[in-house]
């Protein structure tokens, strides 16, 4: 059978258009010049200024994200994984209203839920802040984690926790020793994936968010908006991806470790 | 009460609650602001008035919602028109290459998305390389800008959600038993007829998902066309924000997203029910 290249030649391409953006941006981290249609030589000028304190409010913006990513995970990982249970084991038209509740800010432009909220916000005169974004967060999180949690639920064996309480355990053995265990993986997974979107969310913080609550995208967004400190966005970045990089390996080996324990357990 | 209900409504209550706390009467609330009068002072009015919706039909919102439109459905079009050939490759490979190009896709989906699209407006900048380079091979003449019109929005649109559209038609592509594809052949068929008869059909459900997971945030974009866009290519998200942060016309704002709202449930609504009458016609046949 006659193969054609055509496919080989459109993902070569693909991957060229998705790369040649990050690559700029890392390699014109290193580039002395201001501007980047020259190459002044290789420097680490811009990392320099990053960490000087004249750029402080960079590294308040990212702890502030950190702070927010860290409690709305926890938060809407506790909640995710009541509704994902709630889902799982009950078919009532109540739980059928909770779905439709539980998926929709899934499925709308996060858009949407910006201005809702920041319209919601301003009819009860709630002021602008931190906690209104942390609010926020928690609501789209919680959908995500119940998303991830349900998906987990449905992978594993009901009858281990009917064995358990037939066996003698008390309901709250059960699900201490048997349910939190089996969901955990589930439950983490959720919560990694709710601090990404937390810290990685530019517009719904940008509609809840308030004069002096500026987060790591809202810092980012205004030095490329006023072009300014161009080259610093491009060190910033670099670091960022490192970051990401380094997070994805380590949960990539974590997970494939947690893979072998839990099929040689089974 | 008996000890099951009780027990479903402690599990459901607190996320019921908070949900229904700060979505749905935030998006009531929207709603209901639509029909609101504007104060002069960017507050909202007692009574009812159908200002804000009136003023959809003037000025330039028209052609905004039109070129939302367009855009979303042309961006998800060309992503899933690059998608198709790249997990019909994936789904055909075996072993190592196919995850190692599968995390290579996905990879500068974990770049922060705001700068993403600022490392193409810096690409895309005037005085950046690209435009320079471009002018001095003489492919584009000197007053050319690549920055601030609908072509730029469009290609950074297609680069933001095109791992929305790979990763859900992969999913299915794996799934896809390729010996179909030889058996087509194997009765005549020329490739792109195996592709396109059998390969595509064969992938439905994964294109179903790949075009809401792509047209819907599409509709929605406002940091993209904020950044790229520049006046001749902004969409409703644009609007709806300057009305918000900008002249302060909340009815206004609200109207918009209630446009916007609406505009997104029609795909919604559309996909959900060819699913169902597909699944009719998988029980029929």
């Amino acid at each position: 059978m006659k193969t054609s290249h055509f496919p080989h030649l459109i993902l070569g391409l693909t991957l060229a258009f998705l790369y040649v953006p990050i690559l700029f941006l890392v390699v014109n981290s290193f580039n002395e010049a201001k501007f980047s249609s020259t190459w002044g030589g290789f420097s680490l000028h811009w990392y320099r200024d990053l960490f000087s304190p004249k750029n402080r409010d960079i590294w308040e913006a990212a702890q502030r994200s950190i702070w927010i990513a860290t409690v709305s995970s926890l938060v809407s990982m506790v909640l995710g994984t009541l509704s994902a249970c709630a889902l799982h084991w009950y078919r009532t038209r109540l739980q059928r209203f909770h779905y439709g509740l539980v998926y929709l800010p899934v499925i709308i432009p996060d858009l949407l839920m910006g201005i809702s909220l920041l319209l919601f916000f301003a009819a009860l005169g709630i002021k602008l802040g931190t906690g209104t974004i942390l609010l926020a967060h928690i609501t789209f999180c919680t959908s995500f984690v119940t998303v991830v949690v349900l998906g987990r639920l449905q992978g594993f064996d009901q009858s281990v926790l009917f064995a358990a309480r037939d066996l003698g355990a008390t309901r709250i053995v059960a699900i201490r020793r048997i349910l939190l265990p089996l969901l955990a993986p589930g439950i983490i997974a959720g919560g990694l994936l709710c601090f990404t979107l937390s810290i990685d969310d530019f517009v719904i913080t940008f509609f809840v968010s308030g004069p002096g609550s500026t987060t790591l995208p809202l810092k980012i967004y205004s030095m490329v908006k006023h072009s300014r400190e161009l080259p610093l966005i491009n060190a910033l970045s670099t670091l960022l991806l490192t970051l990401t990089f380094l997070i994805v390996w380590w949960s990539q080996k974590l997970t494939s470790k947690s893979t072998i324990t839990s099929t040689s357990t089974e | 009460m008996n000890p099951r209900k009780r027990d479903e409504l402690i599990l459901t209550g607190p996320t019921l609650a908070w949900l229904l706390f700060f979505f749905a009467i935030p998006a009531l609330a929207m709603v209901a602001i639509s029909f609101r009068p504007t104060t002069p002072y960017g507050g909202v009015g007692e009574g009812v008035s159908l200002d804000a919706w009136k003023a959809l039909g003037n000025r330039h919102y028209p052609l905004i919602l039109w070129r939302t439109v367009w855009l979303s459905v042309v961006t998800t079009v060309v992503c899933l028109a690059i998608s198709l050939p790249i997990v019909y490759l994936l789904g055909k490979m075996q072993g190592r290459w196919r995850a190692i190009l599968l995390v290579l896709v996905i990879i500068p989906f974990w770049t922060n998305f705001v700068i993403r699209v600022a490392a193409w407006r810096v690409l895309l900048h005037p005085e950046g390389i690209v435009r320079q380079t471009l002018i001095s091979w003489g492919i584009i003449e000197p007053d050319t800008l690549l920055l601030y019109h609908e072509g730029a929005v469009l290609m950074v649109m297609v680069y933001t959600y095109l791992p929305f559209a790979i990763l859900p038609l992969y999913a299915a592509a794996e799934r896809f038993d390729f010996g179909l594809m030889e058996a087509a052949r194997d009765l005549g068929a020329s490739g792109f007829a195996a592709f396109s008869k059998v390969f595509i059909p064969g992938i439905s459900r994964g294109l179903a998902t790949a075009t809401m997971l792509v047209l819907i945030p599409a509709l929605g974009s406002y940091l993209i066309p904020d950044l790229v866009g520049g006046p001749g290519g902004e969409m409703i998200g644009n609007k709806i924000a300057q009305r918000t942060l900008g002249d302060r016309n909340l009815p206004q704002a609200a109207t918009l997203s209630v446009a916007l709202l609406i505009i997104t449930l029609i795909p919604l609504f559309a996909i959900s029910h060819l699913n169902r009458r597909e699944r009719r016609g998988a029980i029929a046949g």
